[in-house]
């Protein structure tokens, strides 16, 4: 039985603008120590996908219309409050985009790191701070001893993103949500963070659920990949399957804009356009007016079914183009087309 | 810490003395004099009561004596009121509006404060929208409203308290509802505020994703900064409230300090006048300390220089 499995997780907002279908039917499952990469463009659903799990979504505007998260046999978006906060910070943990804002300005660290030892477990105050001290020497933060009392705003951001992975492993939790954890941080200190994140998942044996949209970090780190656009679930499989065989245009294109992949002193590719505006019903797939490959009709229905190619991995089998070709042949056909029809104008 | 408030006190003593001088000099330049009334007074008369309280002097050596009188302690005489000092009519009437300020203070916080974190956690349901409508008409009523009403309603028609006079405790109880339910208002509103700020954080999700409880997360990781808004305007607050108010004086009949403020001002009564700012400035001036001081109690982000 796998540790987590979301089957047609739904969240939608209502606004006042209309109904923004932020994460509109994702399905993928976690077995204990796993780490599942969630890629995708900003405005993506990747967070909100991540804060519905933990049912973190504010509520109103957001509702979770459908679907199960089943976790340890029971549902995750059904329990009531108080089965959740058993499970908050205990069993899931998670860490945040931002660790600026993310700890407590008016609170010391010792305070926060002990916080969710003293709700779920039966401790003294001494025992877990002696707790709190470890976990900051486990994220390699220097005379953690002392440390441990001063306020967030006496850390830098790095130091801080630490804090935070020491605060959410202190439990000792099954799964730990990290929702872009690099984002917010500088280039040198992202990798180091990374780094930390693998090694306190090998030493506790955690599952790990980790959204990002750098290519890089998933290959270097992940075992499954799910990749999102505009709410959806485009294409899912392992890491292996999803880099070397993909087979949505979307996951495609995904990958060429990976920057180290692409020819030096060439122009960066990039995905022409814009992520759909989730608030407006989508029909059929979701990336079709991005799609650089030769279009095939027109998109009907609610969306393309999802189609297992081999054993785990699945895309969104869109019918609405010829995806035959691999992307390269496509872009190249592309470039030519424009340069003729520039020509064709003059 | 030490430094900090030696510096303000300093600074707060430059403040009185620019604030000295700037009252003084126009109190000086108001047309007419302390003196001058309906019935003609012989000139040898006025000549000689200008020499008792000092008028025949240049405006510069007033100014120096006067100041001197003041770094003493010692106001001068009422300029209308014979046989008073300025300093005795501060020592009869300010304990007076003291009394009735902390009544009306520990009022407005022991309601307002409750209210606006209320308000704000249940934010959006009847439990906002019905203290924070109350406390939107507070503000909107003037307290000369509120005042009459109140009097009206609990001593005329109830008949259950006293609706003038300073003689015992019952007498408080009015005045120090309408000056309090004014206060509480506002106290109501800047809490609500506050602990919606603090609500809204990123770090009340982290909280929340810990598994937390919500009352926790409201008292240990929002109160603190979710009252800051309040304690900023409890300085100014606090140095009206108990330097007293004129009108709800005034509607009560009670011999407190806010009536002496016009008063003064009516009747070109110099000393008074020049006696009661400085006091009002003093007060407001060691407010702004205190508050600053919670302040960064509070706020660890903030540090005493």
């Amino acid at each position: 039985m796998p540790l987590l499995d979301v089957d047609d997780l739904t969240t939608w907002f209502h606004t006042r603008d209309g109904v923004v279908r932020a994460v509109d039917g994702v399905s993928f499952s976690l077995d204990r120590g796993e780490t599942l990469g969630i890629v995708g463009e900003s405005g993506s659903g990747k967070s909100v996908t991540c804060y519905s799990l933990m049912r973190l979504i504010p509520e109103p505007p957001g509702r979770i219309e459908r679907g199960t998260a089943m976790y340890d046999g029971r549902d995750l978006l059904q329990m009531s409050k108080q089965e959740l906060r058993k499970v908050r910070g205990d069993k899931i943990s998670m860490i945040f985009q931002d660790p600026m804002t993310s700890l407590n300005p008016y609170l010391r660290i010792s305070t926060q790191l002990i916080e969710a030892l003293q709700t779920h477990r039966d401790i003294d105050k001494k025992a877990a701070l002696n707790k709190a001290i470890e976990a900051l020497e486990e994220v390699g933060i220097p005379g953690a001893s002392k440390r441990v009392f001063s306020y967030p705003h006496e850390f830098s951001g790095g130091m801080r993103q630490r804090v935070m992975i020491a605060m959410a492993l202190i439990t000792e939790p099954d799964l730990l949500i990290a929702d872009e954890p690099t984002t917010a941080l500088d280039v040198t200190v992202q990798a180091q963070i990374m780094d930390i994140i693998k090694q306190r998942q090998n030493d506790l044996g955690t599952a790990v659920i980790l959204v990002t949209h750098d290519l890089g970090v998933v290959a270097g780190s992940c075992d499954k990949v799910l990749v999102m656009y505009g709410g959806r679930e485009m294409e899912s499989g392992s890491v292996e399957q999803i880099f070397h065989h993909p087979r949505h245009p979307y996951t495609r294109a995904l990958q060429k804009t990976i920057p180290s992949l692409q020819e030096k002193g060439q122009e960066l590719f990039t995905i022409p356009g814009l992520p759909p505006d989730v608030s407006k019903p989508i029909h059929g797939c979701a990336f079709h007016p991005r799609c650089p490959y030769p279009k095939i009709g027109q998109p009907e229905g609610e969306r393309p079914p999802l189609e297992e190619i081999e054993p785990g991995h699945c895309w969104s089998a869109c019918g609405y183009c010829d995806s035959s070709a691999p992307i390269e042949t496509v872009l190249a056909k592309a470039d030519v087309d424009a340069v003729e029809t520039v020509e064709g104008d003059a | 810490m030490l430094k900090f408030i030696a510096m303000r006190l300093l600074q707060g003593v430059l403040v009185l003395l620019g604030i000295y001088a700037v009252t003084f000099l126009l109190v000086a330049a108001t047309p007419g004099s302390p003196f001058s009334s309906e019935r003609a007074i012989a000139p040898e008369i006025l000549a000689q009561i200008e020499a008792f309280y000092g008028y025949d002097r240049p405006l510069g050596e007033r100014f120096i004596t006067s100041l001197g009188n003041f770094v003493q302690g010692e106001f001068g005489p009422s300029a209308v009121y014979a046989n008073r000092t300025v300093t005795q009519i501060i020592a009869e009437s300010f304990p007076v509006s003291l009394t009735l300020g902390s009544i009306s203070l520990g009022l407005a916080l022991l309601l307002g404060v409750p209210a606006g974190i209320l308000a704000a956690v249940k934010r959006n349901t009847w439990l906002d929208y019905i203290p924070m409508s109350v406390s939107m008409a507070g503000i909107c009523l003037p307290t000369f409203v509120m005042g009459p009403l109140l009097a009206l309603v609990f001593g005329l028609i109830l008949q259950w308290l006293p609706v003038a006079g300073w003689y015992g405790p019952e007498f408080a109880i009015l005045p120090a509802t309408t000056l309090g339910l004014y206060y509480a208002a506002y106290f109501a509103r800047l809490t609500r505020g506050g602990m919606l700020e603090m609500l809204n954080q990123d770090w009340v999700r982290t909280a929340r994703a810990k598994g937390v409880a919500e009352s926790t997360i409201i008292w240990k990781h929002c109160l603190k900064g979710g009252l800051i808004p309040a304690i900023t305007f409890l300085g100014p607050a606090l140095a009206g409230i108990i330097s007293g108010s004129f009108v709800v004086e005034t509607i009560f009949q009670i011999p407190g300090l806010g009536q002496w403020f016009v008063r003064a001002a009516l009747n070109r009564d110099d000393f008074l006048v020049l006696g009661l700012t400085v006091l009002f400035a003093a007060m407001i001036v060691l407010m702004n300390l205190l508050v600053d001081i919670v302040q960064v109690a509070l706020n660890p982000r903030l540090k005493y220089d």
